[in-house]
Formats: C-alpha cells, sequence, structure tokens
C-alpha cells in the first residue's frame, strides 16, 4: 500500500465527471426500492428479487468495472502511469495499491446502497439486508480486482469488461446451470444467502465452492496484475 | 553511472525496430539523433526500463535495467508523451514524484526542482490549465527531483517556444557539465549540435556513427550534394562547371541544372565565380538532397 499512489488513483476515480457514473446505479438501486415501497408492492419476496437482479446482477458487475478498470485503464491509455511506474517502487505494491482502492470504492459505491435500499424495503427481516450487503461487498472486491487486471492485459477492457458481463453474468449464468458455478455473481448471492434466512434466496453451490473461488480469482487477479505492471512496456508511436 | 548496451536487438513480430546496437553513454550530455522512424525511442525505453530487449543486454553500471524497478533512484525520466495528471497543480506533481521517491525532504526538494525549471510562478495552477511546453518542464522537474546521476529525455525541446526551448538546453548542459550521464533524442540536427557533446546516430534501427558532433557535422557537410541550379543559360554553365574537377557530373534538365558536387566547399565558392566569368546570371541555388533522411543514409551507406 503506497499513500501517495492511492490518493492519485482516488482524484483520478472520484474526481470530476466519473465519480456521478458510481453515484448513478446506486442511486437508481435506491429509487426503485421507494418506488417499492410507495406503492406498497414490497415484501420480502421483492425485496430479493430486486437485490439479486439488480443489485448483485448488474449493479455489482458494472461498479467493479468501472472501478476496477477505473485505477489502471485510463492511465495506460494516456501514458501517465508511467510517473508511478518509474519510481523505486515494487510494481506488485502499486498493483495491490490500485486494487484497495478500487474494492473501496465498490464497498462503499455497492455494499451500502445494497444494505439501504434492502433495508427500506423490508427491515432487517430474515437478514437479507445483511446478506445482500455481504454478497456485494465480497462480490464487488472480486469484480474491481478482476477488471483491474483486465485492466492491465488489453486497451479494451471497458468492451470486454461489458461483454463479460452482459453475457457470462447476464445471460449465460442465468441460463447455463454448469456455468454458475464459474460466475462472481452466483458467489455473492452464495455468501448472502448463507448470512439470510430468507426462503426466497435459494442457491446451489455450496458456501465451500464459492468462498475458495473468490479467494482464489481475487488474489489471483491482483498478483497477475502485478507481473504486468512489472513487464510494463511502452511501444511508442514508432 | 554508464548505460551500456550490448548487442542490443529489438523486433515486433517481423518489424525490426533497433538492429543489434552496442554503445555505452557515459557522463555528459550525449544527443540520439536520428530521423523519425528510426528507432531512437524504442532505444530509449529499452535504457529506461521500458521495454525488454528482444536480444542483447541493457545495464547501468552493470546491473540489468528491465524488471529492475530499484534503477529508478539513479535515473530521472521524461517520457515524449504528455504524461501528466492534468487535475493535480505542478507543485502537487512535482510533489508527488519525490513522495513517491521516498525524499527526506519532500516539499523542499520539489520546490528546488520546480524553481531548476523557472516553474514556481505557475505551479500552483493545474496542469491542465498548462501550454505544451509548461507540461514538458513540469515533467523535467518531476524527473529531476530525485536529483538522478541518469537523466533520460525522449524528444524533449519538442513543443516549446524558443524562450522555454534555450533555457531547458542550458538546464541539460549544466546537468552534463555537473557529471551526470544525460541522454536525449532527436531528429534536429541543429538541437543536438547546441546541446550534446557526443553524439550517436541511428538510422533505420541501426547503430550509424558515434562520436564528437564536430566529427560528425563534418563527416555530414562533406559528402556529396545534389543541387538544382537555374539560371539565364544553363547550358554555358554547364559547360563551364563540367570542366572543374568539384562538378562530379552535370546534367541539364526541364527544370534547370542538377550538379552533383564531390567537394562541398569547393564548389560553394566555384559556383559564383564561374557564373560571374561566364556572364552567367543565376536565379535559383537549391540543394535537392538536404534533408535528413538522405544525409543519414549517406552516413550509412559509408560506414558499411
Amino acid at each position: 500500500m503506497n499513500g501517495v499512489i492511492a490518493e492519485i488513483s482516488y482524484r483520478a476515480l472520484l474526481g470530476r465527471r466519473r465519480v456521478w457514473l458510481l453515484v448513478l446505479l446506486p442511486a437508481v438501486l435506491l429509487a426503485l426500492a421507494v418506488l417499492l415501497r410507495v406503492v406498497d408492492a414490497g415484501g420480502e419476496r421483492a425485496a430479493v428479487m430486486l437485490l439479486q437482479t439488480f443489485a448483485v446482477g448488474t449493479m455489482l458487475p458494472l461498479l467493479g468495472l468501472i472501478a476496477g478498470t477505473g485505477v489502471i485503464a485510463p492511465e495506460i491509455d494516456d501514458g501517465t502511469v508511467v510517473h508511478l511506474l518509474a519510481k523505486p517502487i515494487s510494481r506488485p505494491v502499486i498493483a495491490q495499491t490500485k486494487f484497495l482502492v478500487a474494492a473501496s470504492v465498490v464497498a462503499v459505491f455497492a455494499a451500502v446502497p445494497t444494505f439501504a435500499a434492502a433495508y427500506l424495503l423490508i427491515g432487517l427481516e430474515s437478514g437479507v439486508a445483511s446478506g445482500f450487503a455481504l454478497g456485494a461487498l465480497i462480490g464487488g472486491v472480486a469484480y474491481a480486482a478482476v477488471f483491474m487486471l483486465l485492466g492491465t492485459v488489453t486497451r479494451h477492457a471497458v468492451t470486454i469488461g461489458i461483454a463479460y458481463a452482459v453475457i457470462w453474468e447476464g445471460v449465460v449464468g442465468n441460463f447455463v446451470p454448469g456455468a454458475r458455478r464459474f460466475s462472481i455473481q452466483q458467489w455473492a448471492q452464495t455468501v448472502a444467502d448463507q448470512v439470510s434466512s430468507s426462503a426466497f434466496l435459494t442457491t446451489e453451490i455450496t458456501l465451500g465452492f464459492a468462498a475458495a473461488a473468490l479467494l482464489l480469482v481475487t488474489a489471483g487477479a491482483v498478483v497477475w496484475a502485478g507481473q504486468r505492471l512489472r513487464s510494463f512496456s511502452l511501444t511508442g508511436d514508432e | 553511472m554508464n548505460i551500456e548496451l550490448a548487442q542490443v536487438s529489438r523486433w515486433y513480430g517481423n518489424v525490426v525496430a533497433v538492429n543489434d546496437v552496442t554503445m555505452t553513454i557515459g557522463p555528459g550530455v550525449t544527443g540520439l539523433l536520428g530521423p523519425n522512424g528510426a528507432g531512437k525511442s524504442t532505444l530509449l525505453h529499452m535504457m529506461a526500463g521500458f521495454l525488454a530487449p528482444s536480444g542483447g543486454t541493457v545495464t547501468l553500471d552493470g546491473t540489468t535495467i528491465w524488471r529492475n524497478h530499484d534503477v529508478y533512484r539513479s535515473i530521472g525520466l521524461v517520457p515524449e508523451r504528455e504524461a501528466v495528471y492534468g487535475f493535480l497543480t505542478g507543485r502537487q506533481f512535482v510533489l508527488s514524484s519525490a513522495r513517491l521517491h521516498r525524499l527526506p525532504d519532500p516539499e523542499g526538494a520539489a520546490g528546488k526542482a520546480l524553481a531548476l525549471v523557472e516553474m514556481e510562478g505557475a505551479a500552483d495552477r493545474r496542469i491542465e490549465t498548462y501550454s505544451k511546453g509548461m507540461r514538458q518542464r513540469v515533467k523535467v522537474a518531476a524527473a529531476l527531483v530525485h536529483d538522478p546521476a541518469v537523466l533520460l529525455l525522449d524528444e524533449p525541446f519538442n513543443g516549446m517556444d524558443p524562450r522555454q526551448r534555450m533555457h531547458l538546453m542550458d538546464l541539460v548542459r549544466s546537468m552534463g557539465a555537473e557529471g551526470r550521464t544525460v541522454l536525449f533524442s532527436s531528429h534536429i540536427l541543429e538541437e543536438v549540435e547546441r546541446v550534446a557533446q557526443h553524439i550517436e546516430v541511428l538510422v533505420a534501427g541501426r547503430h550509424a556513427a558515434s562520436g564528437d558532433f564536430r566529427e560528425i557535422r563534418r563527416r555530414m557537410t562533406d559528402r556529396p550534394h545534389l543541387f538544382r541550379v537555374r539560371s539565364s543559360d544553363d547550358r554555358r554553365l554547364a559547360s563551364a562547371l563540367i570542366a572543374d574537377a568539384s562538378a562530379g557530373s552535370v546534367s541539364l534538365t526541364e527544370a534547370g541544372l542538377e550538379v552533383h558536387a564531390v567537394d562541398f566547399r569547393r564548389f560553394t565558392r566555384l559556383l559564383p565565380r564561374l557564373a560571374r566569368d561566364a556572364d552567367v546570371r543565376i536565379w535559383q541555388v537549391s540543394p535537392a538532397d538536404e534533408d535528413l533522411e538522405s544525409v543519414f543514409s549517406y552516413l550509412i551507406n559509408r560506414s558499411s
């Protein structure tokens, strides 16, 4: 962890227009929760549906994408990353710092609103709020790591990230049973299910598998990103 | 400190960008000269640890540069791209560099570096409001903040106005005079000539020439030159020229005479005299091959 790099990364990520991208999705989630409450269509079943499909299913991967790629990809794109890399600081430390920034941003912009939305609808009933908040936190951290790695691997990180979030996590993960085992979204729901006692939330992956997979994917992505930065090359315009 | 390149090559797929280059960059100012696309940036990136050589070794006083972040204690790098955070002020940018180097007095070091590039006045404005030359100076300040023994600058004078250029040239010269190893790349001969004591010439990825700038300058001037001459009577001028040994060949074309001068100095003195004696009025004398490409290709052909 390097304080200077963290500070610059926070400023780049939260400064100016980009912060609105991070605010938009949680705002929609909270607005939907308020709407359901107002029309009195709340209840546990609706709450679980909203959190599953929108909070964890849509908002979480997109926020992970914005934060994860946002801490590294723009800097690689415009060359500013050289300012950080041409310093006597180990590159894995730079990757770890950037990951912590992205993970903390996802925690604030995804996990906290997820808890708030659930609380708005059903209070603390059946542990749905805390379950989904924890699931969103852990899943969001994994997304941040994976998308940060993507940002160090390819210049098309955002495009590929959106394709992954929509096609794999959205379509394949929901309709192809086997693929569910390899979806961050499903792992996050498994964590939520563990905490929550709600009958409306059922998952088919064991906690052991989900926890191991989350840990492995997160740690692996951060280590790999560090190695990518160690071999960072400037190819020049020639 | 010395940067040593031993039989360094770099290729991208089938394209060879740098081909078997061996050179040592020592204390003082070295200019890396070559036309655009010659592989200067590729070579400089390898010296800066931002590119792995495909073959050969690049070392700083014996230690490998690639994948070794400790070398940045001794290296300051000024990249060609405008790699600066627009949302930081100039002072914050240079200060971040000082803090990333874990200097004992980062504020003091940043202030000193900003003074060195004469940027104290604008230091508290955001970089996004800076002109290209100001950004360049702030990048130089960030690269100098830890007082490095080695300074690498990629096309540093690009985009600067003449006054800023003069000032940076003075700064680079004084860094070299202090015994630092300074290397900068340029495709402009005059820049290199004014700043560097030593020149390395790169053409088409190959190390074409190396040495004192006066020596290289002389070799460049002494090469055969091609001139296009237009006059009141091309035919009479041609016959007068052909009689002298300094004009290798003379051909008569629609656009005037094309004279291949073997001895540049002698030819430049000869032409006006001959014209006067033959009572021919000269309208135009223009060098037909004064571009750097042809100068460099001459050097290449000579050295191989």
